[in-house]
């Protein structure tokens, strides 16, 4: 078991033919994912990466050429909130957007839209989500995973690559490691990421590595005091960002309220999640709060 | 991205949101044939004289006055083109007034306070106002939030009549006014919509002593991502109002912010970047900067990253932490090591690069004949670039 994807999965790439599109969907089928079709408007018929892959004009086409139900977006930010919207549209179940630069105002009706559909959005702005040894639908650096039982869920790319390197070195494997992104507005949050590997049989721990500006790790932290069983590791980012500046993240930026790191480290205390004060004890935080 | 209020009250004009006239200025030339212009044009006496900054607080640091003649004009006006404002916005070094908003000045029955913007806890926009004008919006927050009247609006149905009256009604307007508040209120989101804007903020909005709604004041933060779509807003970036080394980092497309510290970093993704700061600060030390070198990480990236970072007289020492994925270590270590060769640097220089091929990467540092420190893991890294820079 795992989240969200898995060796099943059928995936198409939005975007395929571009080279941040050609790139990926390489590596990503060097890991074993099952990609079965792309879409690029306008390239519909010809075959891509060793005429393995048929692309499509639409998303439409390739759901009803191939039976494709995951989709990972490659697009620029101009034309990604529509990506999203047509994927959805087209009864795509899981939609990963990797582009970064997705105006706000475009994301705020996607968000609208693709939860009216039931579509389960990942990102924007985000390294995506590899289910260890079945399927990357992403752009991680795979070779840092290892198959075990700690689902992972992170604000940046490569903040939970080094999480999972420090998992890995303390001898913990991961299930299904997801970069939900860093923007002000992302389409599945840490807490329904929560109720999914609270749901999985397969994970027994999981680490949750957030940072300063909205309210996300805090709702995810007192969802998780209530209704999660399993035991989870924490780490916010961001304790030296000077307020009203945004670090890097559209969404990194300290405005009012409990949005300090400082302020979320002390709530997801007091919620029994167990706090890595330093990025450098991630892995060791993990395995005690595991033993 | 910001604008100055007079920029703002252009826009405004254009979506039909009622302003108080007056004309911008940039020498203090222009000062006596401006104050007779508004005065003639506007049939006014009283001309209001506002210093142009990106930082709210103007009022109280002494950047906004009324003036009651010509000659009071003029003296104001010398005072402020060219003073350093300081507000709590500002910070300690203040910034430099180099226009001044002339305008007719108003009068007021009452003032409030308008705002459109993101609310992410909903994810939706909210539109919110209050009886509390001309005050900090924040203050009213904690102290009499019940003073704040709040609708938040449907990304797909865009905002309806009966929330703008409910927006009016809060305010306890009624005939003409009423009617020119809910006119307002409908555009300001039509503005909010198009501009691509992340807050439209009026404060104060007033009621005038004959009965019409005008904004006083206006303030705009646009979305950096859309301004491919904006090019009208984009044209309108004053770059003077923003720190040069932040604006050069942006030329190399790095993401840069200058802190108080003497510890430079430099890190690929903007999660670790912050991560980095925080761990240098557990170690003891101060970061000098934020600074996000993206994915690539080549060598030209490398020395660009060197040059803003250096640029800060202040920094001692500099850590260089990549976690290379999809970019290989190796390839990551060359670069740092034509970086310093080329740059022929003077400080010292700690490197952790973790990831494909870090072994290799180890092994070029150690043998390159630079001076670089190795480090092994964060925790390493931070506290040899910490004492580097104390020795």
């Amino acid at each position: 078991m795992s989240i969200l994807v898995n060796k099943d999965s059928k995936v198409l790439v939005q975007g395929i033919t571009g080279s941040e599109g050609q790139f990926h969907a390489k590596q990503m089928l060097a890991y074993g994912t099952n990609i079965l079709a792309g879409v690029t408007p306008g390239k519909g018929g010809q075959n891509t990466l060793n005429d393995r892959i048929p692309v499509f004009d639409s998303v439409e086409e390739a759901v009803g050429e191939t039976g494709v139900d995951t989709s990972i977006i490659f697009v620029p930010p101009p034309f990604a909130a529509e990506a999203v919207i047509e994927a959805s549209s087209a009864g795509i179940s899981v939609v990963v957007c990797i582009t970064e630069g997705v105006p706000l105002h475009d994301m705020i009706k996607v968000k609208q839209i693709v939860n009216q559909n039931g579509t389960r959005l990942v990102g924007p702005n985000c390294p995506g989500i590899i289910t260890v040894d079945e399927c990357k639908l992403g752009i991680m650096p795979s070779f840092i995973c290892k198959k075990g039982n700690i689902g992972v869920i992170s604000k940046s790319g490569t903040l939970t690559y080094e999480a999972i390197d420090q998992c890995v070195n303390v001898g913990l494997g991961q299930t299904t490691a997801i970069g939900i992104g860093g923007d002000p507005i992302i389409g599945t949050t840490m807490q329904d990421c929560l109720e999914l590997f609270e749901a999985d049989p397969e994970t027994e721990g999981v680490v949750i590595i957030g940072e300063i500006g909205g309210q996300m790790e805090i709702v995810a932290a007192r969802w998780a005091n209530e209704n999660m069983s399993k035991p989870i590791t924490g780490f916010i980012a961001g304790q030296t960002a000077p307020p009203g500046r945004r670090m890097g993240h559209a969404g990194a930026i300290v405005s009012g309220g409990d949005d300090t790191a400082e302020a979320k480290i002390r709530i997801l205390k007091e919620c029994g999640i167990n706090v890595a004060e330093s990025v450098a004890d991630i892995g060791t935080v993990l395995k005690t709060s595991m033993e | 991205m910001k604008i100055h209020e007079y920029q703002g009250k252009n826009i405004f004009k254009s979506y039909g949101i009622p302003i108080q006239n007056g004309y911008v200025i940039e020498n203090i030339e222009d000062v006596p044939a401006t104050i007779a212009k508004v005065q003639k044009e506007f049939n006014t006496e009283a001309v209001m004289v506002k210093a142009q900054i990106h930082a709210g607080g103007r009022g109280k640091g002494g950047g906004v006055k009324l003036a009651h003649s010509r000659e009071e004009v003029e003296i104001l006006a010398n005072e402020m083109l060219g003073m350093t404002l300081v507000t709590h916005q500002t910070g300690s070094v203040g910034k430099e007034v180099q226009r001044l908003l002339i305008e007719s000045g108003a009068d007021i029955s009452q003032e409030f306070y308008a705002a459109i913007t993101l609310d992410r806890s909903r994810e939706m926009d909210v539109f919110m106002v209050s009886i509390e004008g001309g005050v900090e919006i924040e203050k009213v927050a904690s102290e009499t939030p019940e003073k704040i009247v709040k609708v938040w609006i449907d990304p797909l149905l865009g905002i309806k009549n009966y929330q703008a009256r409910k927006l009016a009604f809060g305010l306890s307007l009624t005939d003409e006014a009423f009617k020119e508040a809910v006119s307002i209120f409908l555009n300001m989101y039509v503005c909010y919509q198009a501009t691509d804007a992340t807050l439209i903020e009026i404060n104060p909005l007033i009621l005038t002593q004959d009965g019409h709604i005008l904004a006083l004041d206006s303030k705009f933060n646009f979305d950096g991502n859309a301004l491919f779509r904006q090019k009208e807003i984009a044209e309108m970036r004053d770059i003077s109002e923003e720190d040069p080394t932040e604006i050069e980092a942006g030329n190399y497309q790095l993401n840069y912010i200058k802190l108080d510290g003497d510890v430079g970093c430099m890190v690929n993704g903007a999660g670790l970047a912050m991560a980095t700061m925080d761990i240098i600060k557990i170690a003891g030390g101060e970061p000098a900067n934020f600074l996000d070198v993206g994915g690539t990480a080549s060598a030209e990236t490398v020395k660009n990253g060197f040059r803003i970072i250096l640029s800060d007289k202040n920094v001692r020492a500099v850590l260089i932490n990549i976690f290379g994925g999809i970019v290989r270590c190796d390839r990551v270590a060359n670069g740092v090591v034509q970086a310093v060769k080329e740059l022929d640097l003077a400080v010292p220089i700690v490197v952790r690069l973790e990831g494909t091929n870090s072994e290799e990467a180890q092994q070029i540092l150690s043998e390159s004949g630079v001076s670089i420190i190795p480090a092994n893991g964060m925790q390493d890294a931070a506290e040899k670039v910490v004492k580097a820079a104390l020795g």
